[in-house]
C-alpha cells in the first residue's frame, strides 16, 4: 500500500503535467504558453522524484520510466481530476486550482511523514506548488471576476470539473492504511483546509459555488475517466514502440 | 488579449548592483507583467528583483545623434581612466 501510495502521489503529478504540456506551443499568449510549460516541468520533477522513490520502495527493478510508460490506465493511480482534457483556458486554470489547493496543504502536510525521502520530496515540492497555487488563485480571481464572458467561462469550468474534486480528500484504502501508519496525511484535516481556500478564492473571484455535492470517484484504484487512454496512447507511444529509446 | 499593452522588463541578478533591462511582454496590467516577467526572465534562476514599466511610458531621445551626444567626444578628461585613482577607492 506504502507503494501504491507513492504512485497516487507521483501520477497525479505525472499526469497533470503530461496535459499542461499539451499547451505547448497553443497557449493563449507567448507569456502563459511559457507559466504553463513551467508548472508542468515543475510537477515532472515531482513526478520522476516520486515514481524513483515508489520504484526502489518496490523492489522490483522498475525505474520512473518504467512506471511512466509500461503501466496502462487501470495501474494508474491518480485522481480523475488531472486526467480531465485542457478544453479551455478556464477549465485549465479551474483544474489546476482545484489540484494545487489541495497539494499545497497535502505536501504541507507530508512534511511530517515518517517516510523521511517522502518529507524531503515533499519540502523541495511545496516551494513550487506555492507558487502554482498563487498562479491558478491569480488566474481565478482574474477571470472570475474579469468580463461577462470570463465570467461565464470560468463558472461553466467550476462546475464541470466540481464533482472531481471530491475525490482529492477523500481516502483511499491506501490513504487510510498510509495515514494510521503516519506516512500520509489524515485527509479530513486536509479537506477543511481545502475547502477553506476554494471558498475564498471563489468568493473573491465572484463565482458560485456549486451545490452539486455528488462526487466521483475511482481515479486513486485505477478506475478512470476514458480520457485518460488516449493521453497515455500519445504520452507512452515513443516508448512503447522502441523500448528503452533515448534521445 | 490583443489589446494587451506592451511591458519593458528589468532584472537585478543576483550579483547584480542595478536592474538591467532583459526584454519586453504583453501583459493586462502590472501584477499580470510580474508574474509574466517571472515566467519568461527567471527560469533560470537568473533573479532576485524585477521592475516592469509599460513600454509607452518610456521616453526614448530622437535627437540627431551627432548633436546630442558628439560634443562629449572630445573630453577625455571626463573618463574616470583620465586620472591616476588611489587603492582604497573601490567600485570605479
Amino acid at each position: 500500500m506504502h507503494f501504491q501510495y507513492l504512485l497516487q502521489l507521483g501520477d497525479n503529478a505525472l499526469i497533470l503535467s503530461q496535459r499542461l504540456g499539451e499547451w505547448c506551443g497553443h497557449g493563449p499568449v507567448l507569456e502563459q504558453d511559457i507559466a504553463m510549460t513551467n508548472i508542468a516541468l515543475d510537477l515532472l520533477g515531482q513526478a520522476r522524484m516520486l515514481l524513483t522513490h515508489a520504484g526502489e520502495l518496490e523492489g522490483k527493478g522498475r525505474s520512473e520510466d518504467t512506471l511512466a510508460y509500461f503501466r496502462d490506465a487501470h495501474q494508474f493511480h491518480n485522481a480523475l481530476l488531472v486526467e480531465y482534457p485542457n478544453t479551455d483556458w478556464a477549465y485549465t486554470i479551474a483544474r489546476q486550482f482545484f489540484f494545487d489547493a489541495f497539494a499545497f496543504h497535502n505536501y504541507q502536510a507530508l512534511l511530517q511523514s515518517r517516510d523521511e525521502r517522502l518529507a524531503a520530496i515533499a519540502e523541495k515540492s511545496l516551494k513550487e506548488t506555492t507558487y502554482h497555487l498563487r498562479y491558478s488563485s491569480e488566474w481565478m480571481v482574474r477571470l472570475g471576476d474579469g468580463t461577462e464572458t470570463s465570467h461565464q467561462k470560468m463558472q461553466a469550468a467550476v462546475d464541470a470539473l466540481w464533482m472531481f474534486t471530491g475525490e482529492l480528500t477523500t481516502p483511499s484504502e491506501a490513504d487510510r492504511l498510509m495515514a494510521e501508519a503516519g506516512i500520509a496525511p489524515d485527509l479530513s484535516k486536509i479537506k477543511p483546509l481545502w475547502e477553506a481556500k476554494v471558498n475564498a478564492i471563489l468568493e473573491e473571484a465572484t463565482l458560485t459555488k456549486p451545490d452539486n455535492n455528488w462526487m466521483q470517484s475511482g481515479g486513486k484504484e485505477g478506475r478512470h475517466t476514458e480520457y485518460l487512454g488516449y493521453m497515455l496512447a500519445e504520452m507512452q507511444h515513443l516508448q512503447r514502440t522502441y523500448p528503452g529509446n533515448e534521445w | 488579449m490583443k489589446d494587451w499593452p506592451l511591458w519593458e522588463v528589468f532584472i537585478r541578478s543576483k550579483q547584480g548592483l542595478s536592474h538591467k533591462h532583459v526584454g519586453s511582454l504583453h501583459a493586462a496590467d502590472a501584477q499580470m507583467a510580474l508574474e509574466n516577467a517571472r515566467d519568461v526572465y527567471t527560469r533560470r534562476n537568473e533573479g532576485i528583483s524585477i521592475w516592469v514599466v509599460e513600454s509607452a511610458h518610456i521616453h526614448a531621445s530622437t535627437e540627431d545623434t551627432e548633436a546630442f551626444f558628439d560634443p562629449a567626444n572630445d573630453k577625455i578628461y571626463r573618463h574616470p581612466t583620465f586620472y591616476d585613482l588611489p587603492d582604497a577607492v573601490k567600485h570605479m
